[in-house]
């Protein structure tokens, strides 16, 4: 195992299996050199081209610990989560901003993680579905999904989660929607179901839960007040 | 998505120096660039992050107009309390304008970038004169329901997409640029442009320059300014039509309206002819209709846009209604 370096390709079986085995994947090649990096002593399983731009030091802050990954700059922010850091509670629905499947929180505003480079958000803290709950007690929202059946299949849910929190937020620090009235005048916000709506319709819902998702929504604001 | 290298930028002689670099492409919040890129339809070679530069004020100017700057965000000024009160359309028009994530992200200057929506620009494998200069314009004889009925060529009928900036014309925002060779100011009705034969160009900007930021001059009647925003969904779309309008109404005449549409053109349309029709007639529903049909006149529609016409010149009225304060 020793005289790798600058062999092509040659590995026995059963190195091979070990490394399938300690990652705990089918081996594809792309899986087993990301998780080549977590093993102690990993090798290249295949050999990879020299990238035409060298891979840059990253370091992204997620609910509250901050970790420094190589990424080549074109790694959204949503990947480096999902299949760098393990993170895959944020989901990919669309991959191109249409969905908010992949919703987190950056900086304290929620964004899609599909059209954010990973680079970008080097340093910020980063908030997602997984930061939400305290070790086992759900965070208020969570437990709102749970009791007003805000989900069905789940998929879209941690991007609501995550937006339905930062509705509240928005609401507090006074921000307006298309569907606050006399934008003019200021004055502070009222949750009608419309101004819920309107507030969450950047996360769609293929199963159509959305009724119990208003619901949720509604009673944690409620609560708030 | 090809490769690039990524740097972020300090400082703005930084940020245009760096933008020298062959292929290379500012990167604001990303919502159309790196989904452009993610279709492979942009290919930068080096991407410049400019969204940490100090260009995130929005600042009184002494005439009572607002400097904004290029990086603030598109929620940030929607909910600015001097936009809300005095030019409250361009607050209307960003909060319709896609979802509060992508507010969150995209930048002044971005939105001021961003590219059409044409289903035809977005396949590569159609002939598309925006993407591919003489290939052809598969819109025209294609399905072209969210296209343009107004300054339109045989090469290009393509809209553009922006909220932000329809209000942004209707109030006669100056965009402020710096490049290599300095700063220059442009006006907004020469920013963008139509596409004429050359529909590859969406705007003046030079290569390599840097928006900096959009004065707003100052305008009297601007507190509850309307954006009317016709889609096919209540919310996460594009406009079929909008209207952004503002009305100066004293005696119950007209002293003078600001009107721009989106959806209609390759650049936000002014509705000057409609502008010139209501100066000092009775603000009702019959002038303003009247000054619409007078601003539709040379609308040319397609298959499946025609409705356009008389959509718009509804929406007209239906818009000044609204910033009168209810129906007339």
């Amino acid at each position: 195992m020793d005289e790798r370096e600058g062999e092509a390709f040659e590995i026995d079986r059963r190195t091979l299996f070990k490394g399938a085995a300690a990652v705990g994947l089918a081996s594809t090649a792309t899986n087993l050199a990301y998780g080549a990096e977590r093993l102690a002593g990993a090798i290249d399983v295949v050999p990879k081209p020299p990238p035409a731009v060298a891979p840059m030091d990253v370091t992204l802050n997620v609910n509250g610990t901050s970790r420094t990954l190589s990424l080549e700059p074109r790694v959204s922010l949503l990947d480096a989560l999902r299949e760098r850091m393990d993170m895959t509670g944020t989901k990919k629905g669309c991959d191109h901003g249409q969905c908010g499947a992949c919703t987190v929180i950056v900086d304290g505003r929620r964004v899609n993680s599909c059209l954010t480079l990973a680079a970008q958000v080097d340093g910020l803290p980063i908030t997602t579905v997984e930061g939400l709950a305290k070790g086992d007690e759900l965070h208020p929202m969570q437990r709102a999904f749970i009791d007003h059946d805000g989900f069905q299949c789940g998929y879209c849910t941690p991007g609501q989660l995550c937006s339905a929190v930062s509705v509240l937020e928005e609401v507090k620090a006074g921000q307006a929607s298309a569907a606050t009235m006399n934008l003019e005048n200021r004055a502070p916000v009222q949750l009608t179901d419309d101004e819920i709506r309107e507030r969450m319709s950047g996360n769609i819902c293929r199963c159509g839960a959305y009724n119990g998702i208003v619901e949720a929504v509604r009673q944690v604001s409620g609560a708030a007040q | 998505m090809n490769e690039f290298s990524y740097t972020r930028a300090t400082d703005v002689a930084g940020a245009i120096q760096a933008a020298g670099a062959p292929g290379a492409k500012y990167l604001g919040g990303g919502t159309n660039l790196i989904d452009l890129m993610k279709y492979d339809l942009e290919h930068p070679k080096a991407l410049v992050d400019v969204t940490r530069l100090p260009l995130d004020k929005i600042e009184e100017l002494p005439d009572g107009g607002l400097r904004v700057g290029a990086m603030v965000r598109n929620t940030d000024l929607a909910n600015h309390p001097i936009v809300r009160e005095r030019y409250t359309a361009l607050a209307s028009a960003i909060l319709q304008g896609a979802s509060p994530q992508l507010r969150n992200m995209a930048t002044t200057g971005g939105n001021l970038l961003q590219r059409t929506r044409c289903y035809y620009f977005y396949d590569a494998s159609a002939p598309c004169n925006k993407r591919m200069p003489g290939s052809g314009c598969s819109a025209i004889d294609g399905f072209n329901r969210i296209h343009a009925i107004l300054g339109q060529s045989n090469a290009c009928i393509a809209t553009h997409p922006s909220d932000m900036c329809v209000a942004m014309r209707a109030f006669d925002a100056v965009v402020r640029i710096q490049g290599a060779s300095g700063e220059r100011t442009v006006p907004f009705a020469d920013f963008h442009r139509l596409p004429g034969d050359t529909p590859q160009i969406d705007t003046n900007l030079k290569p390599g320059e840097l928006i900096l930021g959009v004065d707003l001059p100052a305008i009297a009647y601007g507190k509850g300014s309307h954006y009317l925003k016709v889609r096919d969904r209540a919310s996460y779309a594009f406009a079929l039509v909008s209207v952004a309008c503002a009305v100066d109404v004293a005696g119950g005449q007209v002293r003078e309206a600001r009107i721009a549409l989106g959806g209609v053109s390759h650049k936000p349309w002014r509705a000057e002819a409609a502008e010139a029709y209501l100066k000092g007639k009775a603000a009702n529903a019959e002038t303003f209709r009247r000054a619409a049909e007078a601003e539709l006149k040379p609308a040319r529609g397609y298959e499946h846009n025609k409705f356009k016409i008389e959509l718009a010149k509804r929406s007209i009225v239906r818009a000044l209604e609204s910033a009168m304060g209810g129906v007339v």
